[in-house]
């Protein structure tokens, strides 16, 4: 503002200082955690409990090595009897006076939960989307009383129908599979998404599709070509929100999910192993676990950053 | 081309009723004006045209056939938004050419390229071609709008003030770029609008709406000149014309049941209160003289009733002077406020004649 004068001026700058100093502030309390569990991953089992705390360690691949293996505790003479050691794995493992004995299920619990959690969210996002295009723009009988019917799924604590869920996917075969967990995942995410997503689709103007269906094209067409389009940041938010929640979930998964379809939450406190505590290698499972979710955020950023229909509609 | 014709169309809204009992019908190559303030049904007559609303009642039909069931893809119309509504995600380009990408109309891509380029160039676009519709100044915006409904060459084209966002001197512009399109394509044109100007100058016929009701439609002169109501005579003319009591003015050859009086600026002789004027004419203070450059709005008080008339920006009159006005040959409205037709006019045609400095 060319107009303020000195005094506002500067006290704009004191106000943007202070505003600056919160955020940062408030990104170290929730950022230092992550860091930490992020190094820990790095340390060896003994300096990850050493005490006064090491800042800094020497970097090791431990925690991750231990993480995807599974291995077991020889006598050293067995150990000096073997063939040399194939690669840096091997060698790692028989200096802590064990043999690599196969893979861990890590891998597999990480692809369920890829599958579970991206399987519901796609799911949820493209009912919600339709369900919430036809809210915004049909005559739908009991509108208002369906919409509220479907917000009110969320409103008591879901592990109050733990039991039914469970007595009902077992009798259905449901249990610890992956079909039964997207379905489980979808049914809770697909409230929020009909929601979100409406409020998204009735800030899209008509006139878009009405022009559309006069210009010949059909009314899938036009949701196709127009509104999908102009959704686009909110059903990015609405992916978010979604897979976030399915990826996370512990309660259900803990209590429906054993083997076949577990997923990372109910899995990572296993890693920490019988007899000794092994946190590198929790904290390797648990830095691999926030990637996903951060790569799929960074990547919808864009989308959620952009407002597109800005402009474009005099209101 | 196709004659629109709509037979005792109505359409409500819950209680309101948007469109009443409509007869309109707009003939081949004609380009009528729907007139009227905002709620009189204007936008809704176009709706129901394009099949984006059903009637509750009545027909419609384009080229004759009736289009009761008929989806707007089937109507064969192009619709001119009054929000611009480009789509956001598209460049101009891929905006004109939208509705020839449509399952309906589909084109050869060489095809869809040389007709928006032809249309581009006839809205002076051409240029803009690459850029987003986002990064449009309003008139090019309304421009591509309009555009867009030409690249088809439908039956009928709908409207709905599609200037209404501009400012005057764009609205003056792209008001005679539409006269000009008109003219050289010929087609029929059903056109919305709160603009008397647009209305005066663009339409072959213009219909009167006020709530959902269709009170006249003829030419613009026939209109202007005679109203059928009160309602009509409001609607047109700048500065609105002035509605007082019988008897406020003497109204030579008024007929009897006159009850109100209309009187356009034509309708108001203006002179020195010196009885130079006929035996007619009657005292009015000047309140206020408004300067608009090429001519002065002179608003007069008589007999505890406001005037407001054009005058010459040259008179030398000033706010407090007395002048004196005769009416000649004004508007006539019954009780009901019907127009009444007037004995026939005496006296000369109306003028604003220059006055000379008032004595007081």
């Amino acid at each position: 503002m060319s107009g303020a004068t000195p005094i506002t001026s500067k006290a704009q700058a004191w106000g943007r200082r202070i505003a600056g100093a919160a955020v940062i502030a408030y990104a170290l309390v929730t950022l230092v955690p992550i860091l930490w569990i992020v190094q820990t991953g790095f340390k060896t089992p003994s300096d990850a409990i050493a005490y006064p705390p090491k800042i800094v360690a020497e970097p090791s691949l431990e925690g991750y090595v231990n993480l995807f293996t599974t291995r077991s505790r020889q006598a050293p003479e067995y150990i000096a009897a073997l063939p040399p050691a194939d690669g840096w794995v091997d060698r790692l493992v028989r200096s802590r006076n064990m043999v690599v004995a196969g893979p861990s299920k890590f891998g597999e619990r990480f692809v369920n939960s890829l599958v579970i959690g991206f399987g519901s969210t796609f799911l949820a996002v493209f009912l919600g989307t339709l369900a919430a295009y036809g809210f915004s723009r049909f005559k739908v009988p009991l509108k208002d009383d369906l919409l509220f019917f479907i917000l009110s799924t969320r409103m008591m604590p879901p592990i109050a129908v733990a039991i039914p869920i469970f007595l009902m996917y077992r009798a259905l075969g449901l249990t610890d599979t992956h079909l039964g967990m997207i379905l489980l995942y979808t049914a809770v995410n697909v409230s929020l998404a009909v929601w979100l997503l409406k409020g998204f689709i009735d800030e899209i103007p008509r006139e878009y599709e009405e022009a559309a269906l006069i210009d010949g094209y059909s009314r899938l067409a036009a949701f196709r070509k127009v509104v999908l389009p102009q959704a686009a940041t909110g059903i990015a938010a609405t992916a978010i929100f979604c897979l976030i929640f399915a990826w996370n979930e512990y309660a259900f998964a803990v209590l429906l999910t054993s083997g076949e379809a577990q997923t990372l939450p109910p899995f990572i406190p296993f890693i920490i192993g019988e007899g000794g505590q092994d946190w590198p290698a929790v904290a390797a499972g648990t830095t691999l676990f926030l990637v996903p979710i951060v790569v799929f955020t960074v990547i919808l950023r864009k989308h959620l950053l952009r407002g597109i229909t800005f402009g474009a509609v005099r209101r | 081309m196709a004659e629109v014709a709509l037979n005792g169309v109505s359409r409500r809204y819950g209680p309101t009723v948007a469109v009443d009992d409509l007869n309109l019908t707009v003939g081949d190559g004609e380009l009528v004006v729907l007139l009227g303030p905002t709620g009189a049904g204007k936008t809704t007559t176009l709706r129901l045209v394009a099949g984006l609303e059903r009637p509750d009642a009545g027909t419609v039909s384009i080229g004759g056939h009736p289009m009761a069931g008929v989806p707007p893809a089937g109507r064969d119309v192009a619709f001119v938004f009054q929000q611009f509504s480009l789509y956001p995600h598209l460049s101009v380009f891929d905006n004109l050419a939208f509705p020839l990408r449509s399952p309906l109309h589909r084109q050869p891509e060489p095809a869809v390229r040389a007709r928006v380029e032809e249309i581009a160039a006839l809205l002076r676009i051409g240029h803009k071609l690459g850029n987003r519709a986002t990064r449009l100044s309003g008139g090019e915006m309304q421009r591509v709008a309009i555009g867009r409904a030409l690249v088809r060459r439908p039956a009928v084209y709908l409207m709905d003030e599609p200037l209404s966002a501009l400012d005057a001197k764009l609205r003056a512009g792209l008001r005679l770029e539409l006269k000009r399109i008109k003219d050289e394509l010929g087609t029929t044109i059903l056109y919305v609008t709160h603009d008397q100007i647009e209305a005066m100058t663009l339409a072959t016929r213009i219909g009167v709406l006020d709530r959902g009701r269709l009170l006249q439609i003829g030419t613009p002169r026939e209109v202007y000149e005679r109203p059928c109501s009160v309602h009509v005579a409001a609607r047109l003319g700048t500065p609105a014309i002035n509605l007082f009591p019988a008897g406020l003015l003497p109204a030579p050859g008024a007929p009897p049941g006159t009850r109100t009086i209309g009187a356009r600026t034509e309708h108001l002789r203006l002179g020195p209160p010196d009885g130079s004027l006929g035996p007619a004419a009657r005292p009015a203070l000047v309140r206020r003289v408004e300067h608009l450059g090429d001519q002065s709005y002179l608003h007069l008080e008589t007999g505890g009733h406001a005037l407001v008339v054009l005058a010459d920006p040259h008179a030398p009159l000033r706010a407090g002077d007395t002048i004196a006005v005769e009416l000649v040959a004004p508007l006539c409205f019954d009780a009901a406020g019907d127009r009444i037709e007037a004995a026939p006019p005496v006296g000369e045609p109306a003028t604003v004649i220059p006055l000379r400095r008032a004595q007081s």
